[in-house]
C-alpha cells in the first residue's frame, strides 16, 4: 500500500507541511517494500487549482492513502473519486517519519 | 446635443469614497443630461444602496465550460494535463470538473483526442439594470461568490450600459485586472484620494495604471482636512488637475453612512457635482 | 497560561471587507503595543501601506514570477493568425508582419501554444511583481508590490507568508495586514491563521461588506473578532453591527472613536498608540482583549 505525506522537504526527517496543494514536496512511502520516494510538487507554485492538480499527481502515482492536516473541498472530492483515502494527522511540528509511524499504528481518522 | 462621454471612477484602494463620488456625480448630471451609472466593482457592488430599493430584472452572465461525453472518453488524461488552472482531474472511472477554477479557454475540448468534450454555458454572475429616473439608469455587475472571472461580468455590464449620454463606471479598488478592464475604452478617469500618506501612496499606484493605459486623469481629494499640500504637489509635478476637494465633515459622513447622497440633500453639492462633470468634459476637450 | 511563542508562532491577521476602514492604522497600533518578538506581513499586495508607518529598511528584493504567459517567437511565426482566432481573451494581435501577445490580457492557458502549426509559441514565466524583505524598529517586515494590472495576488500572498515563516519562524507573533475584499488574496491570507481581527466601520456599505466577509470566512473555521472603527460617526449603524455580530456569535473586541489626531500621527509617519489619544486608548483595550482571547500572555522577547 502506498501512502503520501505532504512535506516541507525531501527527507522523512523533514516537517509535515500543513497544506496539501501548496506543499513543496510529496513523500510517498510503500508499506510493503518499505521504499520511500520524494517528489517535488510541481503544482505548489501554480496560480490556481493547486488542490486538483496535486490530487491528479497522487492518482497518477497510484497512491492509496493521503496522510495530511487539511485538504480543500475540490481536492477531497478528486481524491475520493480516485479511491484515495484521506487520513487526518494534526500533530503540529511532526516529521514525515512521525506521520508514517502514526499511519502504521492504524489510529488515524478518515476525513 | 447629447454629451457622449465615458468616465471611470477609480482609486488605488477602497474606502476613499469612490462610490460616493460616482453616485453623486451621476445623480447630479442626470438632472439635465442622460446618464448610465455602471457598478464595475463586481465583487462587492454597492451603488444600488444609494438609491431606493426596487425589484429590478437581472440577467445571467454566462461563460463556456466543458461537458463530457462519457461514452467517448478514454480517460487518457490529456485534458487535465493541459488545464493550466487545475479545473480538471481524471480519476479511475471518470473526469471531475471544478467549474470555479475554469477560465473558459476552451483548451480541453481542443486537445481531447477522443472528441469527448463539448462546451456549454454556465452562469457566473448577473447584470442588473435599474431605471432610477427618466435620465438615470444603474447597471450593476455582480460576480457570484466564489467565482473568479470578474472580468467577464465587467465586460458584459459595460456592454449592456452602452447608450448615448454619459457612462460613469465605478471601478473596483486597487490596480489589478478588473480595474484595467473597467478603464478599457474610457475617455477620462477620476482618481479619488484622501490627503493622508496612505491616500497619496494609493494615488501613485492608481496613476501608474492609468498612465500605462494612456487614459487622461483628474483627481478628487475626498475627506480633506485642509492639509492637502503633498497630494497637490504630486499632482502639480505631473500636470494632473485637481478637479474637486470634498472636506471631511461629520454631516457628509452621516448622510453617506445612511445611504443618502449629499447632492440630493443639498443643492449646493448638486451644483458642485455638476461642475465636476463639466470639468471632466473640458479636460478631454469636450464642450 | 501559554506564553506567546514557546516554539508556537501565533498568527493574527487584521482584515476588513472593504478598504479604508482604518485596518492599517490599527495594525500599526498592534505593532507598537505587542511586546513579543514578531514578524509583520503586508498581504495587501495591491497597495501595501504598512511600509508607510513602520519605517522599513529594505534588505532583500526578489522578483515575483507569478504565472506563465505565452511568447511568440517571431522567427518561427508564419503569421497565419490561428492563435489570434483561438485566443478567448483577445490577447494576441497582429503587430507588423507577425503576431504578438499582449501581457495584460494573456491568462496563460496555453491554447495558442498547442494550436500553433509552426510551433512558434512557448510559455514563459512572467515577472508580475517584486517581493521585499525589510528590517524595522519593531521586527522584520515582508511586503510586496504587484505589477499594475497583474493577476495572481493570491499566490503572491501565499509566497510572502511563507517567506515570513522561513526567515522568522522563531518569532512569537506573525502579524498580518490583510487585503481588502473577499477574493482570492483574502482566502490566501487567512489560511493557517489562529485569529482574525475584522475591522469595520459604521456605514450601510461597511455592514454589507462585513456580512460578506463573515460568510466567506465561516467555512474556513478561523476564530474571528470584530472591531468597529470610528464607531461614533453613526451610532445607529454601529448598533446594527453589534446586533449582527451578536447573532453570528462573533465577539466585539473594541469600539474605536473617530479621532481627528489619527491622520496627523500617520502624516508624521508614527504609530497611533505612540500618543495618548482616545483612539489610542481604545486600541490599547482592543489589544488586551485579543491577548486574552488567544489565551496567551504577551511578554517581551530577548
Amino acid at each position: 500500500m502506498k501512502i503520501c505525506i505532504p512535506s516541507r522537504g525531501p527527507d522523512i526527517q523533514d516537517l509535515v507541511d500543513e497544506r496539501f496543494g501548496r506543499a513543496p514536496y510529496f513523500i510517498i512511502h510503500d508499506t510493503e517494500s518499505k521504499m520511500t520516494e520524494a517528489h517535488v510538487n510541481s503544482a505548489a507554485g501554480a496560480m490556481g487549482g493547486v488542490g486538483p492538480k496535486a490530487a491528479q499527481f497522487l492518482l497518477n502515482q497510484g497512491v492509496d492513502s493521503l496522510v495530511t492536516e487539511r485538504v480543500g473541498g475540490n481536492a477531497l472530492e478528486a481524491l475520493k473519486a480516485g479511491g484515495i483515502m484521506v487520513l487526518l494527522y494534526e500533530e503540529k511540528g511532526s516529521t514525515v517519519a512521525d506521520a508514517i509511524t502514526a499511519f502504521l499504528k492504524g489510529n488515524l481518522k478518515e476525513q | 446635443m447629447t454629451t457622449s462621454m465615458k468616465i471611470t471612477i477609480a482609486s488605488g484602494k477602497g474606502g476613499t469614497g469612490k462610490s460616493m463620488v460616482a453616485a453623486n456625480l451621476a445623480w447630479a448630471i442626470s438632472q439635465s443630461d442622460r446618464v448610465t451609472l455602471v457598478d464595475c466593482d463586481v465583487e462587492e457592488p454597492n451603488l444600488h444602496l444609494f438609491f431606493p430599493p426596487d425589484d429590478p430584472e437581472s440577467t445571467d452572465v454566462q461563460v463556456l465550460i466543458p461537458a463530457f461525453d462519457n461514452s467517448r472518453c478514454t480517460l487518457c488524461g490529456d485534458c487535465a494535463g493541459f488545464c493550466a488552472f487545475g479545473a480538471l482531474v481524471v480519476a479511475k472511472d471518470r473526469v471531475l470538473f471544478f467549474p470555479e477554477h475554469c477560465h473558459s479557454c476552451g483548451g480541453c475540448a481542443l486537445v481531447c483526442p477522443a472528441d469527448a468534450i463539448t462546451e456549454i454555458q454556465r452562469p457566473i454572475g448577473t447584470v442588473t439594470t435599474r431605471d432610477l429616473s427618466a435620465h438615470l439608469s444603474l447597471v450593476t455587475g455582480t460576480l457570484n461568490e466564489g467565482e473568479v472571472l470578474g472580468v467577464k461580468v465587467i465586460q458584459e455590464a459595460k456592454r449592456r450600459a452602452e447608450k448615448p449620454g454619459w457612462m460613469i463606471c465605478d471601478a473596483s479598488p486597487g490596480t489589478s485586472c478588473p480595474v484595467v478592464e473597467t478603464l478599457h475604452g474610457s475617455d477620462f478617469c477620476l482618481l479619488i484620494t484622501e490627503s493622508t500618506p496612505f491616500g497619496l501612496h494609493d494615488l501613485e499606484l492608481a496613476y501608474s495604471v492609468t498612465s500605462h493605459l494612456d487614459v487622461p486623469v483628474g483627481v478628487v481629494i475626498n475627506r480633506s482636512d485642509g492639509k492637502d499640500e503633498e497630494v497637490r504637489r504630486f499632482c502639480n509635478e505631473r500636470g494632473i488637475p485637481v478637479l474637486a476637494t470634498i472636506p471631511f465633515d461629520r454631516w457628509i459622513a452621516s448622510v453617506q453612512g445612511s445611504g443618502d447622497l449629499i447632492s440630493r440633500v443639498d443643492p449646493t453639492w448638486k451644483e458642485r457635482f455638476i461642475a465636476l462633470g463639466g470639468a471632466c468634459r473640458s479636460s478631454v476637450g469636450g464642450t | 497560561m501559554q506564553v506567546i511563542g514557546g516554539g508556537n508562532m501565533i498568527r493574527l491577521a487584521v482584515v476588513s471587507g472593504k478598504g479604508g476602514t482604518g485596518k492599517t492604522v490599527i495594525t500599526g497600533g498592534i505593532v507598537h503595543l505587542s511586546r513579543c518578538a514578531k514578524v509583520m506581513v503586508d498581504c495587501d499586495v495591491d497597495a501595501a501601506n504598512l511600509e508607510l508607518i513602520v519605517n522599513p529598511h529594505i534588505i532583500k528584493r526578489e522578483e515575483f514570477t507569478g504565472m506563465e504567459g505565452a511568447y511568440i517567437n517571431p522567427a518561427q511565426c508564419s503569421s497565419c493568425g490561428v492563435c489570434s482566432d483561438a485566443c478567448r481573451f483577445g490577447a494576441i494581435e497582429p503587430i507588423g508582419d507577425t503576431y504578438a501577445v499582449h501581457p495584460d490580457q494573456c491568462e496563460g492557458c496555453g491554447v495558442c501554444r498547442v494550436i500553433c502549426p509552426s510551433m512558434a509559441i512557448s510559455m514563459r514565466p512572467r515577472v508580475c511583481g517584486e517581493i521585499y524583505y525589510s528590517e524595522t524598529p519593531y521586527g522584520n517586515l515582508v511586503h510586496a508590490r504587484l505589477a499594475p494590472g497583474a493577476a495572481n495576488s493570491g499566490l503572491l500572498v501565499g509566497k510572502i507568508k511563507k517567506i515570513a515563516v522561513e526567515r522568522n519562524g522563531e518569532c512569537d507573533l506573525m502579524l498580518v495586514d490583510g487585503p481588502p475584499g473577499i477574493g482570492c488574496p483574502l482566502i490566501s491570507t487567512i489560511t493557517g491563521m489562529d485569529q482574525l481581527l475584522v475591522v469595520t466601520e459604521p456605514s450601510v456599505s461597511g455592514l454589507h461588506d462585513l456580512q460578506r466577509l463573515i460568510r466567506v470566512c465561516r467555512p474556513l473555521r478561523v476564530n474571528m473578532m470584530v472591531a468597529i472603527n470610528k464607531y461614533d460617526l453613526n451610532l445607529g449603524v454601529s448598533n446594527s453591527i453589534r446586533e449582527y455580530c451578536g447573532k453570528e456569535d462573533i465577539p466585539i473586541g473594541g469600539m474605536i472613536p473617530y479621532d481627528e489626531s489619527v491622520i496627523d500621527v500617520v502624516r508624521k509617519g508614527r504609530l497611533v498608540t505612540e500618543y495618548d489619544t482616545p483612539a489610542a486608548q481604545a486600541i490599547h483595550s482592543l489589544w488586551d482583549e485579543i491577548v486574552s482571547t488567544l489565551g496567551v500572555r504577551d511578554i517581551a522577547g530577548q
